[in-house]
C-alpha cells in the first residue's frame, strides 16, 4: 500500500505548480486553470486522508469542492468573456482599474 | 374578546373601525365615505349612551369610577404601567359630548368637505379616539399616550383643510401643545417612578407627596392644562387655530379639545396635589378674572366673526377655570357644567358662522347686516345661540355662569369677593360683544354681502345639524336637575379631601 | 313632577303655572303655524294667550279672597347644588297677583290695540311678514314678566327679569333695519342694543346682591331670606346695606333711574304699543315690584331707604325737566315715565309700599293710555302723510315730531279726548287715579323725608307743565303740517282698548281711597306697613285718616298752576310752523340743557362707551395682537428660536462639532490612505502574492507555535 505522504508530496507539488502559475502567469485562462490545479491538489489531498482515516467527511468535501469548481468555471469563464469583449484582452495584469 | 367588550373600550375604539372601514372604500365615493363616517359616529354615541345609562353597569348615584377595565401593560423595571379606563361623574358628560358633537361635526362638513373626504373623515374619527381615550384613561401613562395623540390628527385637519394660514397655525398649534407637555411628562414620570405606580385611583388613594414637590408637580401638570384651555396669557395659538380651521374642525377644537385643558385639571391637579391646588388657587383665579375680562374686552374688537368666537371662548373658560378653583360644590359643578354648554354653544356659533361663510367666503363682521330680514331662521338660530353664549337665563350659559359666579363668590379658597364680583362684570362685557355682532351682522340695513350676495336660508341638513344642539341649550337651561346629578356625587368626593386642607390653610 | 301639591290649599292655585304657559303657548302656536293663520289669526291667539293669562289671575284673587295668606306652587327643581337649592316656584300672594293683574291686564288691552295699530305699521313700514313677529315677541315679553312677578325666588325673578330685558330688546329693535323716520340705518338696533346693555349693567348688581343672599341666608328664596333678615341684620349691618345697594343698581337698570335711565328715552323706537305696554306700564316697574317684594330688607337699613328714596326723588325731578324740553310725542311720555317712576322708587324706597305699588297701578292704566293715545296721533299723522299728493311722500316725515302737529282734536276727536283724560290723570288732577296716588306718595314724602317732599313736589309741577304744553301743542292751535290737516281718527279695535284704559284712569283712585285703604288692606297680607315713629305719627294725627289737606291743597295749586302757564306760553298764541319754542327764547341756555337731555347721553359715550371701545381695540390691536401674537411669539419666541437654532446650525454645529466629529477623522484618514494607497496597484498577482505570503505566515506562526 501506498503511504500517504507520497499523495501529499504529489498534492503539495500540485498546489505549489498552481500557485506559481497564479503568481506568474499573465493570461487570464491559464490563471484560471491554475486555480483549478489548486483545487484537486487539495482533492487529492482530501480523499488520500480519507482513506487514512477511514472517514468519508473528506469524500464528501471533495465534492462540494468539485461542486464550487465548476460553478467558479461557469461564473470565471463568462467574466473573461465579458472581459475579453470590452478589453480584446484577458491579460490580467491589464485590468488594473475598477472602471469597465 | 372580553377586553373588546367592556364598555368604555368598545366606545374608545369604535370609531378605529370606522377608520378600518374607510381604508376600504374608494376615495372618489365621497358620499359612501360620509355617510360610512357618519354611521360610524352615530354608532359610538349610541354606545355611549348606551355604556352609561341601558348597561346597568354604571350607577350615577356613585361617585367612584366605574365600568372598569384594568389590564397590565408594561411592567418592566417596576414600572408599573397598565391599560386601566374608568369613568365617573366627572368625566361621564364630557365622553357624552365628545360623541355627541362628533356626528354633528361630520353632519357639518357635508358640502364643506369636498377634498380629500376619504383622509379627512379618518384623521376625524382617530381624533375620536384621541378624545375618548383622554376622557377615560385613569392611568398617567395611558393618558399621556392619548393627550399627545390627540394633535396629530388635528395638526392634519388644520394643516390641510384649514384656511391660507393654516401651516402656521397648525405647527404653532402644535408646538405650543407639545411645550406644555413636556413638562407634564416629566411630572408624570417622577409620579410614577416614586410612587411605584402611573395609576391615578392609586396615586390619590397612596397622597403623601411632600407639599414643596406638589407645588412642582402642580405647576408642571398646569403648564400642559394651562396651554389647553387656554388661560390667559397662553392664549395666543387659539385665535390662529380657530381661524385656520375647517368647520367642523373648530367646533371639535372649541367643543371638546379645551375641554381637556380643564378636565386634566379636574381629574390630576386637584385630586393628586390638593394642598398645591389651594395655594394656588388665588393665583389660577386671578388668572381666570384676567381671562373673562379681557377675552371679553378682545373680542368685541375684532373685525372676524371666527376670531371674536375664538376670543370669546378665552373669556368662558376663564369661567370654568374660576368655578373650579373656588373647590366648592357650586364653583366645580358649575364648571363641569359649564364646560358643556361652552361645547354646545360655541359649537353651535362655529356652525353657524361656517354655514354663512360656505356662502359668502368671507367672516368680516362688517360686510354683513341686514341677514336677519333674508334668513329668517338662521337668524333666529343665531339669536338662541348667541343668547345661551352670552348666559340668558332660562338658556343652558346662565345656568353654568351663576352657579361659577355663586361658587367664586362664597369660595374658601378664595377668600375674597372680588374674583367673582370682578367676572361678574364679564357677564356685561359678554352682552356686549355678543349683541354687537348680532346687531352687526343680522340687524341694520343690508351691508355689502347682503345686498350684492344672494344668500340662501339654512337647509334641512343645517337644521338637524343644529337642532339637537338647540335642544340641549333649552334642556340644560330649563331643567338642569338630570345633568346636577350626574356629577353631584363624584364632585362631592372629588371635595372631601379639600375640607380638611382649606380647614389647615384657613 | 308638575303640579306637586306641596303647601297649595287653594281652589286655583293650581292653576298659576298658565299665566306662563298661556303665553308660551300663544308664542309656540304663531311661531309654527302662524304664516298659515293670517294677521287676524295671529293677533286674535296672542291677545286670547293673554287673555288667558288674565283670567287665570282672576281666578287667582277668587281663591285669595278665600286664602289671603297666598301659596306657593312648584312646577320643577331647576338648580340644586350642596345645599343650594332654586326651584320653578310660583309664588301667589296679594302682591305677586296685583302684578299679574296689571300685567296682564294692561297687556292684553294692547294686545288687541296692536292687532289695529301694527296692521297700518306694517303696511307704512313695506315689511307686512313681520306682523307674525310682533305678536310672537309681545307674547314672549307676557311669558317673560309673569315668571318675574310671580317668582318664589330671587333667581326665578331674575329669569324673568332678563327675559323681559330680551323682550324688550327685541322690540325695540323691531324696525331694526331702519331708524324711527324709517330711512336705512342702524339707529334702532342700536337703541334696542343699548337697552339691553344698560339693563345687563343692573343684572350685574342684582346678580351681587344675589349671590351675597345666598351665601348670608342659605338660600334666595324669598320667605328664606326673610326668616334670616333680621338675624343678620344684627349681627352683619353691612350685609343689608349692600345687597340694598346692589338690588338698588339693578332697580335703577330696569326701572330707569339714574344713572341708568338713559336706555329708555331710546327705547321709543319701538312700535308705540311697546313703548306703552313694556317701557311704560309693566316692564320698568319691575325694579318698584322688586324694591316693595325686598321690603323686609330695605325697612332694615335706614341708610338703603334714604338712598333709594333720594335716587328716586332726584330722578323724578331730573327727568320732568328734559321732558319739558322735547319735541317727539314719545320722547316727552318717556322722560314722564322715567320722572314717574322716580316717584313711585322715591315711594318705595322710604317704606311707602303700598303708596309706590298704587301709583304703580294708576300710572300703568294712564300712562298706557297716553302712550297708546300718542300711538294713535302718530297713525293719525301717517294716514294724513299718506293721503298728501304724491310728490311730497319722500321727503323725509317725523310723524311723532309735535312741531309737525297741532289743532288735531278737529280731526282725531276720539283720541283728543282720550289723550286729556291720561293727562289729567298724569298731572294729578282731581279726581282723577293719578292724583290719589300722587297724593299719597307726598304725603309719605312729607312725614319720612322732607327733601324728597321738595323734589317731587317740583317734579309734580314740571308734570303738569309739559303735559299741558304737549296738550296745546298736539290738539289746540293750527296744524303746522298738512298732515296734520288730514290725519284721521284710529278703528275702534285701537279706540275700545283706550276707552277700558281710560275708564280705568278715571276711576283707578277707587283702588285706595283714603278712609277706605282697599289696596293696603289687600297687600297687606304680603306688604308689612311700616310704623312711623312717635313724632311722625302725632303729626299724622292732624291729616285726617291718611289725606292731609294740605298735601293735597299744595300739589293740586301746583298742577292748576302749571297748566295755566302752559297754557300762557303755549294756548293763547299757538306756535306756527317753524317758530322757535317759547320757552327757549325765556331760557335760551336752560332751555339748550332741557332740550338736549343735558348732555348725558354724550357724557356717556365719552367717559364710557368710547373709552371701552378705546380700551378694546387697544387690548386686541396693540396688546393681543401687535405684542403679544406679532412681537412676542413671532420675533422674540419664533425669531429667537430660529436664531437659536442658526448659532446651533452654524457656530456649533459647523464650527465646533463638525471639526471635532469629522473634518479632523476626515484628515486623518485621507493621510493614512495616501500612503496605503501605493499598496493597491490593481495587479491581480500582487494581491494573490500577499495573500500567499499571509497565509504563510499565519500557517509558519502557527507550526512555530505548536507544541
Amino acid at each position: 500500500m501506498v503511504p500517504v505522504s507520497y499523495y501529499l508530496v504529489v498534492s503539495v507539488i500540485l498546489f505549489t505548480l498552481g500557485a506559481l502559475g497564479v503568481l506568474i502567469r499573465r493570461n487570464a485562462l491559464v490563471v484560471f486553470m491554475s486555480i483549478e490545479l489548486m483545487l484537486n491538489a487539495a482533492n487529492l489531498a482530501f480523499v488520500a486522508f480519507s482513506r487514512t482515516f477511514n472517514s468519508y467527511d473528506g469524500q464528501l468535501f471533495v465534492f462540494f469542492v468539485m461542486t464550487v469548481a465548476a460553478a467558479e468555471v461557469a461564473v470565471g469563464l463568462a467574466l473573461i468573456v465579458a472581459i475579453f469583449r470590452s478589453k480584446h484582452s484577458i491579460d490580467v495584469d491589464q485590468l488594473s482599474s475598477l472602471k469597465g | 374578546m372580553n377586553f373588546l367588550l367592556q364598555p368604555l373600550t368598545l366606545v374608545t375604539f369604535f370609531p378605529l373601525l370606522g377608520v378600518l372601514a374607510l381604508v376600504f372604500i374608494n376615495g372618489e365615493q365621497k358620499n359612501t365615505i360620509r355617510w360610512t363616517a357618519l354611521g360610524t359616529a352615530l354608532v359610538t354615541f349610541v354606545i355611549s349612551l348606551w355604556a352609561f345609562f341601558f348597561s346597568g353597569q354604571f350607577n350615577p348615584a356613585n361617585g367612584d369610577l366605574q365600568l372598569v377595565a384594568k389590564y397590565d401593560w408594561i411592567m418592566v423595571a417596576g414600572w408599573n404601567i397598565r391599560y386601566y379606563i374608568a369613568a365617573d361623574g366627572l368625566s361621564v358628560m364630557l365622553i357624552l359630548l365628545t360623541t355627541f358633537l362628533t356626528p354633528i361635526a361630520i353632519l357639518s362638513t357635508w358640502k364643506a368637505v369636498e377634498d380629500r373626504v376619504k383622509d379627512f373623515m379618518m384623521f376625524f374619527l382617530m381624533l375620536e379616539v384621541g378624545m375618548l381615550g383622554v376622557f377615560v384613561a385613569q392611568d398617567l401613562f395611558l393618558f399621556y399616550i392619548f393627550w399627545e395623540f390627540t394633535l396629530v390628527p388635528m395638526y392634519f385637519l388644520i394643516g390641510i383643510w384649514g384656511g391660507p394660514n393654516r401651516l402656521y397655525a397648525a405647527v404653532k398649534f402644535f408646538l405650543y401643545t407639545m411645550a406644555g407637555s413636556i413638562l407634564m411628562l416629566l411630572a408624570i414620570l417622577w409620579l410614577g417612578v416614586n410612587q411605584g405606580t402611573f395609576s391615578v385611583p392609586d396615586l390619590v388613594a397612596k397622597g403623601g407627596i411632600p407639599v414643596d414637590i406638589q407645588f412642582w408637580l402642580f405647576w408642571a401638570f398646569t403648564a400642559a392644562f394651562a396651554i389647553k384651555v387656554p388661560m390667559w396669557p397662553l392664549h395666543s395659538w387659539l385665535p390662529d387655530a380657530h381661524v385656520e380651521a375647517p368647520t367642523a374642525g373648530s367646533v371639535i377644537l372649541a367643543g371638546v379639545l379645551l375641554k381637556m385643558g380643564t378636565y386634566g385639571f379636574l381629574r390630576f391637579n386637584l385630586p393628586l396635589f390638593p394642598e398645591a391646588a389651594v395655594a394656588a388657587a388665588p393665583t389660577i383665579a386671578t388668572l381666570a378674572v384676567i381671562g373673562i375680562l379681557y377675552g371679553a374686552a378682545v373680542s368685541y374688537s375684532q373685525k372676524d366673526v371666527k376670531k371674536l368666537v375664538a376670543y370669546s371662548s378665552v373669556s368662558h373658560l376663564g369661567f370654568v377655570m374660576l368655578g373650579m378653583f373656588a373647590l366648592n360644590s357650586q364653583g366645580i359643578q358649575g364648571a363641569i357644567l359649564q364646560m358643556i354648554n361652552h361645547g354646545l354653544s360655541t359649537g353651535a356659533l362655529f356652525l353657524l358662522v361656517g354655514m354663512i361663510y360656505e356662502q359668502t367666503h368671507t367672516r368680516e363682521i362688517k360686510v354683513y347686516g341686514g341677514l336677519w330680514k333674508i334668513t329668517p331662521v338662521f337668524g333666529t338660530l343665531m339669536l338662541i345661540v348667541a343668547l345661551s353664549s352670552m348666559g340668558l337665563p332660562g338658556l343652558n350659559g346662565f345656568v353654568g355662569e351663576f352657579t361659577i359666579l355663586l361658587g367664586a363668590f362664597g369660595s374658601v379658597a378664595y377668600g375674597s369677593y372680588w374674583y367673582a364680583m370682578l367676572s361678574a362684570i364679564g357677564v356685561i362685557l359678554a352682552a356686549i360683544y355678543i349683541l354687537y355682532m348680532f346687531q352687526k351682522m343680522f340687524l341694520g340695513p343690508a351691508g355689502e354681502i347682503t345686498h350684492h350676495h344672494e344668500i340662501k336660508d339654512l337647509n334641512l341638513r343645517e337644521i338637524i345639524t343644529l337642532l339637537p344642539l338647540l335642544v340641549f341649550i333649552f334642556w340644560i337651561g330649563l331643567y338642569p336637575a338630570p345633568f346636577f346629578n350626574l356629577m353631584a356625587p363624584a364632585v362631592e368626593k372629588l371635595l372631601i379631601p379639600f375640607q380638611a386642607v382649606l380647614m389647615a390653610a384657613h | 313632577m308638575f303640579f306637586s301639591e306641596t303647601s297649595t290649599s287653594g281652589l286655583f292655585f293650581n292653576l298659576v303655572p298658565w299665566i306662563v304657559f298661556a303665553p308660551v303657548v300663544g308664542l309656540l302656536i304663531n311661531l309654527i303655524i302662524g304664516s298659515k293663520l293670517g294677521e287676524k289669526g295671529v293677533g286674535a291667539i296672542a291677545s286670547l294667550a293673554s287673555g288667558s293669562a288674565f283670567v287665570v289671575a282672576i281666578l287667582q284673587i277668587i281663591s285669595l279672597n278665600a286664602h289671603p295668606e297666598g301659596a306657593v306652587v312648584k312646577v320643577a327643581e331647576w338648580i340644586h347644588i350642596g345645599n343650594l337649592a332654586i326651584d320653578w316656584t310660583f309664588r301667589i300672594d296679594t302682591l305677586s297677583v296685583t302684578m299679574m293683574m296689571v300685567v296682564s291686564g294692561v297687556g292684553t288691552l294692547i294686545h288687541i290695540y296692536a292687532i289695529g295699530y301694527m296692521h297700518e305699521d306694517v303696511r307704512f313700514k313695506h315689511d307686512e311678514g313681520r306682523y307674525r313677529r310682533f305678536f310672537i315677541f309681545l307674547n314672549l315679553f307676557i311669558a317673560a314678566m309673569m315668571i318675574l312677578v310671580s317668582g318664589n325666588s330671587y333667581m326665578m325673578l331674575f329669569v324673568g327679569w332678563e327675559g323681559v330685558g330680551l323682550a324688550s330688546f327685541l322690540l325695540i329693535g323691531f324696525w331694526y333695519d331702519m331708524d324711527t323716520l324709517g330711512r336705512p340705518s342702524f339707529a334702532n338696533s342700536n337703541a334696542a342694543k343699548k337697552a339691553f346693555i344698560t339693563n345687563r349693567v343692573g343684572d350685574f348688581g342684582f346678580l351681587l346682591a344675589a349671590m351675597m343672599m345666598f351665601w348670608k341666608f342659605g338660600s334666595t328664596d324669598f320667605d328664606l331670606v326673610f326668616a334670616k333678615v333680621v338675624e343678620v341684620a344684627a349681627h352683619e349691618p353691612w350685609v343689608i346695606l349692600w345687597i340694598t345697594i346692589f338690588l338698588l343698581v339693578g332697580v335703577a337698570g330696569k326701572s330707569a333711574q339714574i344713572p341708568l335711565y338713559v336706555w329708555l328715552p331710546d327705547a321709543m323706537a319701538g312700535p308705540t304699543p311697546v313703548s306703552a305696554l313694556i317701557h311704560a306700564a309693566t316692564m320698568v316697574t319691575a325694579g318698584v315690584y322688586l324694591v316693595t317684594r325686598s321690603a323686609p330688607i330695605y325697612t332694615l337699613s335706614h341708610d338703603a331707604q334714604y338712598i333709594v328714596a333720594t335716587v328716586g326723588a332726584v330722578t323724578a325731578l331730573f327727568a320732568a325737566t328734559i321732558a319739558a324740553g322735547q319735541y317727539d310725542i314719545k320722547k316727552v311720555l318717556a322722560y314722564s315715565t322715567i320722572s314717574q317712576l322716580g316717584f313711585m322708587v322715591a315711594a318705595v324706597g322710604m317704606g311707602a309700599f303700598v303708596a309706590g305699588m298704587f301709583h304703580l297701578i294708576t300710572h300703568a292704566f294712564f300712562k298706557a293710555l297716553l302712550f297708546l293715545s300718542a300711538g294713535s296721533v302718530i297713525l293719525g299723522m301717517e294716514r294724513g302723510h299718506h293721503h298728501l299728493p304724491h310728490g311730497d311722500h319722500h321727503e323725509i316725515f317725523d310723524p311723532g315730531d309735535m312741531r309737525n302737529m297741532g289743532g288735531m282734536r278737529k280731526t282725531m276727536p276720539v283720541t283728543f279726548w282720550l289723550y286729556m283724560i291720561g293727562t289729567l290723570a298724569l298731572a294729578g288732577i282731581f279726581p282723577f287715579a293719578g292724583f290719589w296716588s300722587k297724593d299719597e306718595i307726598l304725603l309719605d314724602a312729607a312725614k319720612v323725608f322732607p327733601h324728597v317732599y321738595y323734589l317731587l313736589a317740583i317734579a309734580a309741577f314740571f308734570t303738569a307743565f309739559y303735559m299741558g304744553r304737549q296738550i296745546w301743542m298736539v290738539f289746540f292751535g293750527e296744524a303746522r303740517h298738512a298732515a296734520a290737516a288730514h290725519a284721521e281718527e284710529s278703528p275702534a279695535v285701537m279706540t275700545v282698548p283706550l276707552m277700558v284704559l281710560a275708564a280705568l284712569s278715571i276711576l283707578g283712585g277707587a283702588l285706595n281711597l283714603p278712609y277706605i285703604h282697599t289696596l293696603t288692606n289687600w297687600l297687606e297680607h304680603t306688604v308689612k306697613v311700616v310704623e312711623h315713629e312717635g313724632e311722625v305719627a302725632a303729626w299724622l294725627e292732624t291729616s285726617l285718616g291718611g289725606l292731609n289737606p294740605w298735601v293735597a291743597l299744595i300739589s293740586t295749586i301746583a298742577a292748576l298752576l302749571a297748566i295755566f302757564i302752559s297754557w300762557l306760553l303755549y294756548g293763547r298764541t299757538p306756535l306756527k310752523a317753524g317758530q322757535i319754542d317759547p320757552l327757549k327764547k325765556m331760557f335760551g341756555p336752560i332751555y339748550y340743557g332741557m332740550e338736549n337731555k343735558w348732555f348725558i347721553d354724550e357724557a356717556y359715550w365719552f367717559v364710557f362707551v368710547d373709552r371701552y371701545v378705546d380700551l378694546a381695540r387697544y387690548l386686541a390691536q396693540t396688546i393681543d395682537w401687535d405684542f403679544w401674537h406679532e412681537w412676542f411669539h413671532n420675533n422674540i419666541i419664533a425669531a429667537g428660536f430660529r436664531g437659536f437654532t442658526r448659532f446651533l446650525a452654524q457656530l456649533v454645529d459647523l464650527g465646533i462639532v463638525d471639526v471635532i466629529i469629522s473634518r479632523w477623522p476626515v484628515a486623518v484618514a485621507q493621510w493614512l490612505s495616501e500612503k496605503l494607497r501605493a499598496l493597491q496597484n490593481g495587479f491581480v498577482r500582487s494581491y494573490a502574492l500577499s495573500v500567499l505570503v499571509g497565509v504563510v505566515a499565519i500557517l509558519g506562526y502557527l507550526l512555530l507555535n505548536m507544541k
